[in-house]
């Protein structure tokens, strides 16, 4: 069982993020982290790649500045290599773009199965994973809370609005895994040494028979247009108890349709 | 010259200081009131290889060096210090001294489950007539047969006795060729943990008096040799000083980051506190301690590490540290006034728990005889 996780490496979510004033894309300096939605797809590659009984996981991903210390964390969970794209040509790039690079760079390795998260927590796009899965000619199963297999097809528990599907798919699939799915490890210290020496080929857009204006800014077809501050939220309302404060809270609830 | 950790040391202090944000912090205060230790998350910490930090892989360690031990328990106890007592002792005090004096066989049967945290070993040296005058020990072992001993006395105040994990005690005591170190496996008859004590602080760790009465072992659960029992001790104790002071320094910046937060955001006499010297040079003096105090741990660490001497630095770090967290503690509560009174805020946790830094792994006052000796004195 070998699995593909495409792992993002974002500017450090704790650190105030900054936004290009002519592209209104997210300025990506300095050091880049690896972004929590993806510990999960990593972590649910290792328990299935563990429980499929042999086989392992290589992490998928793309950055303009040759960025690795994302990478190094997924390793040292026990990912057994990593590919990274890095040109300078990708600033800039689009959701399908990245699609686009991130396929063919799974492509330089046999897999089973390709895991995402369901969005990054940086673009927030959510349309990576299908885009791939088209690309790739592929099946995707989207927001997946439970994966198990069975033989050649994985079983999938898909979250909707009202609860789930249980869907089947033959293999190989890309699956796209909601956080808290299953409880992301912690890396170990003996974890962090191996991954010191776990290789990361670094390829640029040549080596994956791709050309510059098919990515990046320049072969971008989505373009942001206009940003604005999302509203602020309303205040909410502020009951103060004089001993039937319940009774208003009831109503309020009933208003809701929630009681 | 250099005073980089690696950049591997650097991302696992990230990792444990995550862990600690995330496993610890939500759920210490509720920990602390009702003196629950956290079996979950040392499982979880076993998982991630701390307790086997710094033994070789053949059974099941991580190869790492006391730096890198020291790094962890400074990253838990900026958090809560109870959480980093039971690391460090489960590491110092429970798989120390079978990895360095048990025999092949105890190291085989031991260290792998002491380094995975499936058990934790406790170390029952203290007698409740005997601290810091830990050579006149009263528990005797007398010799009744071929290979059998009969062991009776008590311990007191023994760190991770009484846990659900807690899978053997190693006590030291008297036999007719001096003081030896025997392990006693949990579940042996005879061998009685008294009821937790309680205690000022550090309220989510374990700690019970041990009770052997009529405890019968065989000569093969002698660990080291007969009679070096109370040696053998003393040479594990040094590391174990580097270890505290290391938890002082993580005590110190919960302090720091605790009173500068508070100094920030309250107002009085129109402004924030923090604008006011009686507050600011508190949090200031707080920062010095660290740099000092970091600077003494890891120089120690670093020593030992390297292979040399490191008694007297050890002394030093656990004595200024110890000290420095006992003022940064009482700063801290003055800071945040009739609410660090209040064990609702973690200075008032911080406060409880820095007492016990200048008094467990020896007093204030035997690093000063150490010191005072190696003087000349």
């Amino acid at each position: 069982m070998n699995i593909a996780v495409c792992v993002k490496q974002i500017p450090d979510p704790a650190a105030p993020g900054r936004l290009d004033p002519n592209t209104f894309n997210l300025v990506r300096e300095g050091k880049l982290v690896m972004d929590d939605s993806d510990s999960y797809g990593v972590e649910m590659a290792l328990q299935l790649v563990d429980r499929a009984g042999g086989g392992e996981v290589t992490l998928i991903s793309m950055a303009p500045n040759g960025e690795t210390s994302g990478l190094r964390t997924a390793l040292a969970m026990g990912a057994a290599k990593a590919v990274l794209v890095s040109d300078p040509a990708l600033g800039g790039s689009d959701a399908l773009s990245t699609a686009k690079v991130l396929a063919a760079a799974i492509l330089r390795n046999p897999f089973d199965m390709v895991i995402t998260a369901t969005e990054s927590t940086d673009g927030y796009t959510g349309t990576v994973p299908v885009q791939i899965a088209e690309i790739l000619g592929l099946p995707a199963v989207s927001f997946a809370k439970k994966v198990t297999l069975d033989g050649n097809k994985a079983m999938i528990e898909r979250q909707s609005e009202s609860g789930y599907d249980e869907v089947a798919c033959e293999l190989p699939a890309v699956v796209s895994v909601t956080a808290g799915v299953v409880e992301p490890r912690y890396p170990s210290f003996k974890g962090i040494m191996a991954a010191k020496s776990k290789p990361i080929e670094t390829l640029s857009l040549s080596d994956l028979g791709l050309s510059a204006d098919q990515v990046g800014a320049a072969g971008a077809r989505e373009a942001i247009v206009s940003l604005r501050k999302a509203e602020a939220r309303q205040a909410g309302q502020i009951i103060e108890d004089d001993g039937e404060a319940f009774a208003k809270i009831i109503e309020y609830l009933e208003q809701l349709k929630v009681v | 010259m250099d005073f980089e950790l690696s950049q591997e040391q650097e991302s696992f202090r990230k990792v444990v200081a995550d862990f600690a944000e995330s496993e610890i912090r939500p759920y210490v205060a509720k920990w602390d009131e009702e003196k629950i230790f956290p079996l979950d998350v040392v499982k979880k910490m076993g998982e991630m290889g701390l307790f086997g930090l710094i033994f070789p892989e053949e059974y099941g360690g991580s190869g790492a060096d006391f730096t890198t031990l020291c790094i962890a328990i400074e990253e838990l106890a900026k958090v809560d210090s109870s959480v980093a007592i039971t690391l460090s002792a489960g590491v110092g005090l429970g798989a120390s001294p079978i990895y360095h004096f048990g025999s092949d066989e105890q190291k085989a049967t031991w260290l792998p489950k002491l380094c995975s945290g499936e058990i934790l070993g406790a170390f029952g040296l203290t007698e409740p007539d005997g601290g810091s005058d830990a050579g006149s020990t009263t528990t005797k072992a007398e010799k009744v047969g071929e290979d059998e001993w009969l062991i009776n006395g008590a311990k007191a105040y023994i760190t991770n006795s009484g846990t659900e994990i807690t899978g053997f005690i190693v006590v030291t005591a008297d036999t007719e060729e001096g003081v030896t170190a025997f392990l006693v496996p949990y579940g042996t008859p005879g061998l009685v943990v008294e009821p937790p004590y309680r205690k000022i602080g550090w309220h989510a760790s374990d700690t019970h008096g041990v009770v052997l009465q009529d405890v019968r072992v065989t000569s093969d659960s002698i660990v080291g040799t007969i009679g070096k029992g109370f040696a053998q001790f003393l040479a594990t104790l040094d590391e174990g000083r580097i270890a505290i002071a290391a938890l002082a320094l993580g005590l110190i910046q919960g302090c720091r980051d605790e009173s500068v937060s508070y100094a920030q955001s309250r107002h009085a006499f129109g402004g924030p506190i923090g604008r006011y010297q009686g507050v600011s040079f508190k949090c200031a003096d707080m920062d010095v301690d660290v740099e000092v105090v970091r600077n003494l741990v890891y120089k120690a660490a670093w020593l030992r590490d390297s292979g040399r001497p490191f008694k007297r630095e050890a002394a030093i770090a656990k004595l200024y540290s110890s000290e420095a967290a006992m003022r940064a503690a009482k700063d801290a509560v003055q800071i945040f006034g009739g609410a660090g009174y209040m064990d609702e805020t973690p200075v008032a946790r911080y406060y409880r728990d820095a007492k016990i830094l200048e008094i467990g792994e020896g007093t204030s006052e035997v690093q000063r005889v150490v010191l005072s000796r190696m003087l000349g004195l």
